[in-house]
């Protein structure tokens, strides 16, 4: 029993494969009818087909593809020119065959589905005998053997086999059939001995397959040498389970995020021990794994990778099958069906190109007549490119049709309300393109079997902006119109720009990122509540990514602001945060079931300091921020709590004597402003973050145990709110390095001991602002 | 040498078909305190209790939720049980703990106030929650009755269930 399935799965493998081919040899066929290769190629799928599902006993396949290459052989033979008709019947039939196919993939046998082929049979059949009627059936067949045992050895075995495997099994025996399944078995591997055999004798002898090849030469053109071809490249290559493959990509994940690891606290060891002999070492290790991690990433990917072809393949026949229903001549050009993608990328771009294709046909090409009254060659032209641009991949549709009228765009989506009347007549040209990925609208005046339902090109919007991806449409009237695809390579692994929005962190994927500006708040305007400003021509919305996420305020924001302008598919917005960090890459990691899909989220990954940054969902950003409504300038210029009395200003002493904590208590009581203590570096910290006191002010003493001054400035300078609190040392330590040092960890005043308490109260009052007496 | 033999291969057998039921009816757990109260999760679904590490906020979820951590290359959300039984917000303390608790397919850590100690009780000793506080959430699992006190044993399942 495992050898029958073993068998079938074989089987359906094959079948499989070979169809995934055909469809794209057909439609060639249809526009060379005269290729021969293109023919015997095609009659071979029918037959290796009948021939398998004939021993598998699946009658109801057998019995199609039997009628199929009648036809097919008719053809192959010159009996029978292949014209559009006789064509519809034969990729009829096929649809079928592969409708069969899956439902053996999926139940086992081909009757449960219950299909219907003998309508199909007697048109083929009529195909074949009506152009034909001389010519009977068994001869035919004969003649055909005749002709595949002159071709070369290996068809001739293949040929054989197949013979054998005609022979009716189901009357045989289950003993028969097991019988059979050995013997066939047993030939399988004589089989494989005598190709081996042959192998090295073509090795070992040139003589003997120059004449074979020559022979070869004169029956099918190139033939030998795409077939030694193919054995060669067999053999190199295994199939791999997704899931495997999936692992290893979690895995690279994990490393990547240890590469960034490493490269962060190299930084910080070089601050700390600059000059030091180890660190060239370190350096070269640091710098040699993450090459290393980089590569290996690379060669993870490449091997998830998959050439856009899969996709593009089912394309030729589609365009092929609308043409002949719109009744309009349509080419379908493929360029760049190589590029490769993400398994998981090119699953999901399927479905949007079906629908862009489909109304390039329906809506962009116009009908025969029409073109060639606008003086344009009968035939329309759709090209579908591919091509890698950066980190993405740009898939192309271009037709020469009529392309969009942008004031028809406009009128229309008026009339739908999808757009209102100020709108209309603000809206770019490039803008109104945009309108046709609006849910709900459709430009065709009737509702047509391919499109005008107004669903598909938002279907296309959504899954593209699923995949990060961005849309682009151009067009010129009566020239024609480009669709542009803009797709990120991979999707585990991303470019982001790390911005900061006061103490939180969030990564922007960088495929989205149009540009970053830092711009005075002056320039801020609010038209109707909506913060907007312009940018060179354009008038961009600008939202605070604060206001979105809610983030706690603890500082001020100054006189300047960083926008990041996002863009997806037809949007823009600009986001205002604090800090710009930087570009890193990411490993996005899935917060698990329990905060799946939070609104404005698309995932987290861990930071090179081990910290989690949550990840930015673009396309929802977008969303939430058309339901914000916040004055960005009035609300920036909303001024810190009003200091009173010169008790709520306060400072913090850090030193770990006693002593010394009073005495510069002392010079700043006349102030009468608070005053906190802490006795080392650690518990200033945790003071500070607790956030018990709001400090004006801290004095620091630079020797003290547990965490000396410099590491305790350069620790609380890496807050942001903390960027601008001043921060005094206090210290005998009075070498211009030691200066120097406190400086680079952050200090903003240095005062030495001995010092005069009049000088410490004016240094530090001075540093206060101190206002209020 | 034979009979020896097949005594140990008895025992063997024995052992595989009754497993030592001693142990059947007592379980183990992790009593806890979260405000006044003392709570207890069995032992078998926590995977770890870790010190309080640093969490990132997220944003547009309910209060309770405190935010995502690092363990060890997951990122896991932490629920802040104080919050989600309604109780004030408390600072952390030295005794603050993560509780990471293992789910069918969900994990989540759970900050509580401190931990008090390991709990072996036997099933007999453990009554359903008296149907006054038998809450819509149905966060508890039953009343454990000890020689001194009463403890409240939390459901696992109803801990990990987003609710939101």
């Amino acid at each position: 029993m495992d050898d029958i399935q073993e068998i079938l799965e074989d089987f359906l493998l094959e079948a499989f494969e070979l169809i995934e081919q055909i469809d794209q040899d057909l439609v060639e066929l249809e526009n060379n009818p005269e290729d021969l290769e293109l023919l015997n190629r095609i009659f071979r799928v029918a037959h290796t087909v009948k021939g398998s599902s004939s021993f598998l006993n699946f009658d109801v396949l057998t019995k199609l593809t039997h009628h199929m290459e009648d036809v097919l052989n008719k053809a192959r033979k010159g009996e029978l020119k292949i014209e559009p008709q006789i064509m519809d019947v034969v990729l009829e039939s096929i649809d079928m065959m592969k409708e069969l196919l899956e439902a053996i993939r999926d139940n086992g046998n081909d009757t449960e589905i219950g299909m219907d082929i003998s309508d199909i049979c007697s048109r083929l059949d009529k195909i074949s005998q009506g152009q034909e009627l001389i010519s009977v059936e068994k001869p035919v067949e004969n003649e055909l053997e005749l002709e595949e045992v002159n071709n070369t050895e290996n068809s001739e075995t293949k040929q054989t086999k197949e013979d054998e495997e005609e022979i009716d099994y189901s009357n045989m025996s289950d003993d028969e059939v097991e019988a059979e399944i050995e013997r066939l078995l047993a030939e399988k591997k004589e089989e494989k001995k005598k190709k081996k055999a042959k192998k090295e004798e073509t090795n070992s002898v040139v003589k003997k397959p120059q004449e074979q090849k020559t022979k070869a030469v004169v029956k099918k053109a190139t033939k030998t040498p795409v077939k030694k071809q193919a054995v060669s490249t067999i053999e190199q290559t295994i199939r791999v389970e997704v899931k495997r493959l999936d692992h290893l990509m979690n895995l690279i994940g994990e490393l990547v995020l240890g590469k960034n690891r490493l490269l962060k606290i190299y930084d910080d060891v070089e601050e700390r021990y600059e000059g030091e002999k180890f660190l060239e070492e370190l350096n070269q290790v640091v710098s040699s794994v993450s090459l290393v991690t980089t590569d290996l990433q690379i060669a993870v990917m490449k091997t998830r990778m998959l050439p856009v072809a899969k996709v593009f393949n089912k394309f030729p026949r589609m365009v092929r099958d609308l043409s002949r229903e719109l009744g309009k001549s349509i080419e379908l050009k493929i360029t760049g069906e190589e590029t490769e993608l993400d398994k998981s990328i090119v699953e999901e771009i399927g479905d949007p190109l079906v629908h862009i294709i489909r109304n390039s046909c329906d809506h962009g090409i116009e009908d025969g007549e029409t073109r060639l009254l606008k003086g344009k060659m009968e035939t329309g032209t759709i090209d579908l490119k591919a091509y890698h641009e950066g980190n993405n991949i740009v898939i192309e549709i271009v037709d020469d049709g009529k392309g969009l009228d942008p004031d028809m765009l406009r009128s229309k989506s008026l009339e739908k309300g999808i757009i209102n009347e100020r709108e209309a007549d603000t809206m770019s040209d490039k803008e109104a393109f945009m309108l046709i990925f609006k849910p709900g609208f459709s430009t065709a005046a009737t509702v047509t079997n391919v499109s005008g339902r107004g669903v598909g090109m938002d279907v296309v919007k959504t899954n593209i902006e699923k995949l990060n991806g961005i849309i682009d449409v151009d067009s010129e009237m009566d020239k024609g119109a480009i669709i542009k695809l803009k797709i990120p390579l991979t999707l585990a692994i991303i470019q982001a720009l790390l911005v900061g929005v006061q103490e939180e962190f969030y990564a922007i994927p960088l495929a989205s990122v149009l540009e970053t500006v830092r711009i005075p708040l002056d320039e801020i305007y609010t038209i109707e509540g909506k913060n907007v400003l312009r940018l060179r021509d354009e008038v961009l919305s600008l939202v605070r990514l604060s206001d979105i996420f809610g983030v706690e305020k603890v500082y001020e924001n100054n006189e300047h602001a960083y926008v990041v302008v996002i863009g997806l598919a037809e949007s823009k917005l600009g986001i205002i945060v604090d800090t710009l960090v930087g570009q890193e890459e990411i490993v996005i990691k899935s917060m698990g079931d329990y905060l799946k899909g939070i609104d404005g989220i698309a995932g987290a990954t861990i930071r090179g300091d081990g910290r989690v940054t949550l990840i930015v969902d673009v396309a929802a950003l977008m969303d939430l921020a058309k339901n914000i409504n916040i004055d960005i300038k009035a609300s920036s210029k909303s001024v810190a709590r009003v200091k009173e009395s010169a008790s709520d200003y306060c400072v913090l002493v850090v030193d770990d004597s006693k002593m010394d904590r009073n005495i510069m208590k002392k010079a700043m009581s006349p102030m009468g402003i608070s005053v906190v203590e802490a006795t080392n570096g650690q518990e200033a910290l945790n003071t500070i973050k607790s956030g018990d006191h709001n400090f004006d002010a801290i004095l620091i003493d630079i020797e003290m145990p547990r965490m000396d001054g410099y590491t305790l400035a350069s620790e609380i300078r890496k807050y942001s709110k903390y960027k601008h609190l001043p921060l005094i040392a206090v210290t005998s330590r009075t070498s211009k390095s030691d200066r120097l040092r406190g400086v680079e960890s952050g200090m903003s005043e240095y005062i030495t001991k001995p010092y005069s308490p009049e000088y410490l109260e004016s240094v530090v009052r001075k540093n206060i602002k101190l206002t209020v007496e | 040498m034979n009979e020896q033999l097949d005594k140990v291969l008895q025992k063997q057998q024995k052992q595989i078909n009754e497993p030592e039921q001693v142990i059947e009816d007592v379980v183990q757990l992790v009593g806890f305190i979260i405000g006044d109260e003392e709570y207890a999760i069995p032992i078998l679904s926590i995977q770890e209790i870790i010190k309080p590490i640093e969490y990132t906020r997220v944003p547009q979820v309910p209060d309770y939720i405190m935010g995502v951590f690092n363990l060890r290359g997951d990122v896991i959300p932490l629920i802040n049980l104080r919050k989600k039984f309604n109780l004030e917000f408390e600072k952390q303390t030295d005794d603050t703990r993560y509780i990471v608790l293992k789910g069918e397919n969900n994990i989540a850590g759970f900050m509580i106030d401190r931990l008090t100690q390991a709990i072996r009780i036997k099933k007999d000793r453990i009554d359903p929650p008296p149907e006054t506080i038998l809450s819509d959430t149905g966060l508890i699992y039953g009343i454990g009755k000890q020689k001194d006190n009463m403890i409240t044993i939390l459901k696992v399942e109803a801990l990990l269930k987003r609710d939101f």
